[in-house]
């Protein structure tokens, strides 16, 4: 039913509705569907501007610059490149094994990052969606909203965000933008007062993940027939999972599996990405489709994010979220889930895991080790692979002898998920828009499946801003025949 | 009893032959300045050091001191005629802070944060210049170079090599290097040199590292540059 849409006869005389741009998603998209005289959907595409200019601009920029440099790709996860391109230059200058200190303060750091990245995009861009139901009305489905009507799960929220900026600030010295991770190492320990200022709010926070976890559980489960249903397409997942297959966000080797659960590569070197993934090149957009090279470009697209990565691990390694994952993956009845909206379900037991592993880390005296950084010599490539909250990142670094970057290829999340955002959109597309008129609430349901995916649009094509959504319908020549628009104060016009 | 003059009020002592800078820098005061270098001759190039005496605008590194003047420094007009130069020096190079090694420890950066310079104002030049990574211990990026010529000054005064000087007239006005290839790692330059310990900004810097002072302890996060003075000076401190 979704498959079949994009082979439209001829697409050159079908009607466009456009979506643009999308609200609550960091950056701007637009989503294009092309419908024939009947108003049936046959193509959906998610159009995405990606500037693949960070990588020229880094050119000919020194390697020890590039954790701090390439932060600037995202103001929302920065951390997660800051890391990537870390290890990357822990690679060109051949270490491959960080000091314990080294390695322990750059998890706290991803584990922080990944705590608030996840609180911010629950509470704040997904949870109107989810409280209020996705045909709720617009003024009020927002974060206001849930302050008014849920204001102690919004308190939570924030805190839960606040508290992985906290660990941020400590280990990288800002909440965002800051240094930390340094080729082969980082720049500061965790000192026993920094420790304590974290330990002190800790049983707090893993408390009030595992309620948000419960919520969701709740709110899923009390109607999981529309949830499971609701923009699920089947896709291959990819992620980093840990040798002895647990979880795994730092570091670790590639798995990927089929929609049933099976295996596609396991345990595969991250160095070796280039051989098991490849980018295909589409004329309607910027972005790239990376596909899995085994399977080529039409089987081989994957997922990645929250949603491949607790289908794809064996186990948590913290007792909360590993009991979690076991109701998760008894709801798939044996299959992995694979609706939109069981994402955020996995966001939250990921969110939830990051507070138990915040806890144990602080534990560890290593972090106040003063053992923070190896020298190596430099080589001429450095590949760096992290799980990013958003999905599995790609950096690629190749330098001059004298140290001075000659190309970089970068394949980030969003990227990652751009044939998976494609399949959703058209799955809703063809479920609850095909044949029926244009309304708001209806095109909203799309925008409803793209922000599963949370989409850091802003890290995919470089642009950042909210602005007000847009619709319009255009007739088979390309005129105009209806248009919504819906501005940033929630007023509608036609 | 030594002879004074008054800087926005207060008595500032000084000796025959002295500057308006040096007596004040001798008594614990601030005046800010990025071309002067109490090691080296003056040079009166950047203008950032701008008082005003009299209703007349003067460098304060080059302008001598002299008995009862009325030097006029922290005054909201100076200080604006300062945020302007300093304005055209941030456009006039690829000053990117937030990404550069030496933020938080730039002089460049500092003095602007004293006379309350946040933003660029003018329209960016973005001019293209290249990076010399050439040399194994040390690399020049042109970028952030403002061509106060302290590099060009402690090559030749102190090295006694004149690996660097300011070629071109203008806005063509750059930094070049005295080696057959124009490059770094052809000429004589050596980390040991003076020259290697001068730049004001993040031009002149040891490769193969960078941010490894953390957030919140680089030399001005912690005080301004009005308080703690050059970061040079605290770098020979430390070496
Ligand atoms: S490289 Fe540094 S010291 Fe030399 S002229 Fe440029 S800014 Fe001044
Ligand atoms: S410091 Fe006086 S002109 Fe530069």
């Amino acid at each position: 039913m979704t498959t079949q849409l994009e082979t439209a006869r001829h697409p050159e005389t079908l009607r466009r509705v456009c979506i643009e741009p999308l609200t609550r998603v960091e950056g701007h998209g637009k989503v294009t569907l092309l419908l024939d005289e009947d108003n049936h959907v046959k193509q959906a595409r998610l159009h995405i501007v990606e500037f693949r200019g960070f990588e020229k601009f880094i050119q000919g920029r020194p390697y020890w610059e590039l954790p701090v440099v390439v932060q600037r790709l995202c103001g929302i996860c920065p951390v997660s490149h800051h890391l990537a391109a870390a290890k990357a230059c822990d690679r060109l200058i051949g270490v491959a094994r960080l000091t314990p200190t080294a390695e322990k303060v750059r998890r706290l750091m991803h584990l922080g990052q990944t705590l608030q990245s996840h609180a911010l995009h629950f509470f704040h861009l997904s949870s109107p969606d989810l409280l209020f139901g996705v045909d709720d009305a617009v003024a009020h489905r927002n974060i206001v909203g849930v302050i008014q009507d849920h204001p102690e799960i919004a308190r939570q929220g924030i805190l839960l965000r606040k508290y992985g900026q906290e660990v941020i600030r400590i280990t990288s010295g800002k909440r965002v933008h800051g240094t930390g991770a340094l080729p082969g190492g980082v720049n500061k320990n965790v000192s026993t007062e920094e420790r304590d200022l974290l330990l002190a709010d800790i049983d707090r926070i893993v408390a009030w993940a595992e309620q948000a976890v419960q919520l969701i559980k709740r709110m899923i489960l009390t109607s999981p027939e529309s949830h499971y249903r609701f923009a699920s397409v089947d896709a291959n997942t990819l992620s980093l999972v840990a040798a002895d297959g647990a979880f795994e966000i730092y570091d670790g080797g590639l798995r990927a599996r089929d929609p049933q659960g099976g295996a596609i590569f396991d345990h595969a070197d991250a160095q070796g990405y280039a051989e098991l993934l490849r980018e295909e090149i589409k004329p309607w957009s910027y972005m790239k489709f990376p596909f899995i090279a085994a399977l080529g470009p039409e089987h081989g697209w994957y997922r990645v994010g929250p949603l491949a990565r607790v289908n794809n691990c064996d186990r948590f390694t913290t007792p909360l979220a590993e009991q979690e994952r076991q109701d998760f993956a008894a709801a798939g009845e044996g299959r992995p889930l694979q609706a939109a909206l069981t994402t955020h379900w996995a966001r939250l037991i990921e969110l939830l895991h990051c507070t138990e592993a915040i806890r144990e880390l602080l534990a560890d005296p290593d972090l106040q080790g003063t053992d923070l950084r190896l020298e190596g010599d430099l080589g001429s490539l450095g590949i760096g692979v992290v799980e990013a909250p958003r999905g599995t990142l790609f950096h690629h670094y190749e330098v001059d002898p004298d140290g001075l970057v000659t190309r970089a290829n970068l394949i980030v999340s969003t990227t990652n998920n751009n044939q998976a955002m494609n399949e959703a959109i058209r799955r809703v597309a063809a479920d609850d828009l095909d044949g029926h008129e244009l309304s708001e609430p209806l095109l909203n349901r799309i925008e409803v499946a793209i922000r599963a995916y949370d989409p850091c649009l802003s890290c995919a094509t470089h642009a950042l801003g909210k602005m007000p959504l847009e619709l319009e319908l255009l007739d088979a020549e390309g005129r105009r025949v209806a248009a919504i628009r819906r501005h940033a104060d929630g007023l509608i016009d036609r | 009893m030594s002879k004074t003059f008054r800087l926005d009020g207060r008595e500032i002592p000084f000796e025959a032959g002295q500057t308006i800078m040096d007596a004040v820098l001798a008594a614990g005061g601030y005046i800010p300045h990025l071309c002067h270098n109490p090691e080296f001759a003056p040079h009166g190039s950047c203008r950032v050091c701008l008082v005003a005496i009299g209703g007349r605008q003067v460098s304060a590194c080059t302008a001598p001191a002299s008995e009862g003047l009325e030097v006029e420094s922290d005054s909201e007009a100076i200080q604006a005629t300062r945020r302007a130069i300093l304005q055209m020096l941030f456009v006039e190079g690829n000053h990117v802070c937030p990404a550069c090694e030496k933020s938080g420890a730039c002089q460049l950066q500092a003095v602007a944060y004293y006379t309350g310079m946040l933003a660029p104002h003018f329209t960016h030049f973005f001019p293209h210049r290249s990076v010399d990574a050439s040399h194994p211990d040390f690399i020049i990026d042109f970028n952030r170079c403002i061509l106060c010529e302290l590099c060009v000054r402690a090559s030749r005064d102190q090295d006694g090599k004149r690996v660097f000087a300011i070629s071109g007239r203008g806005l063509d006005s750059h930094l070049a290097i005295d080696s057959p290839s124009g490059r770094l790692g052809d000429s004589s330059f050596a980390a040991g040199d003076k020259a290697a310990h001068v730049c004001p900004t993040g031009a002149i810097l040891p490769k193969h590292r960078g941010y490894e002072t953390p957030i919140g302890a680089r030399l001005y996060d912690r005080e301004p540059i009005s308080v703690v003075g050059d970061v040079r000076a605290h770098e020979e401190e430390v070496a």
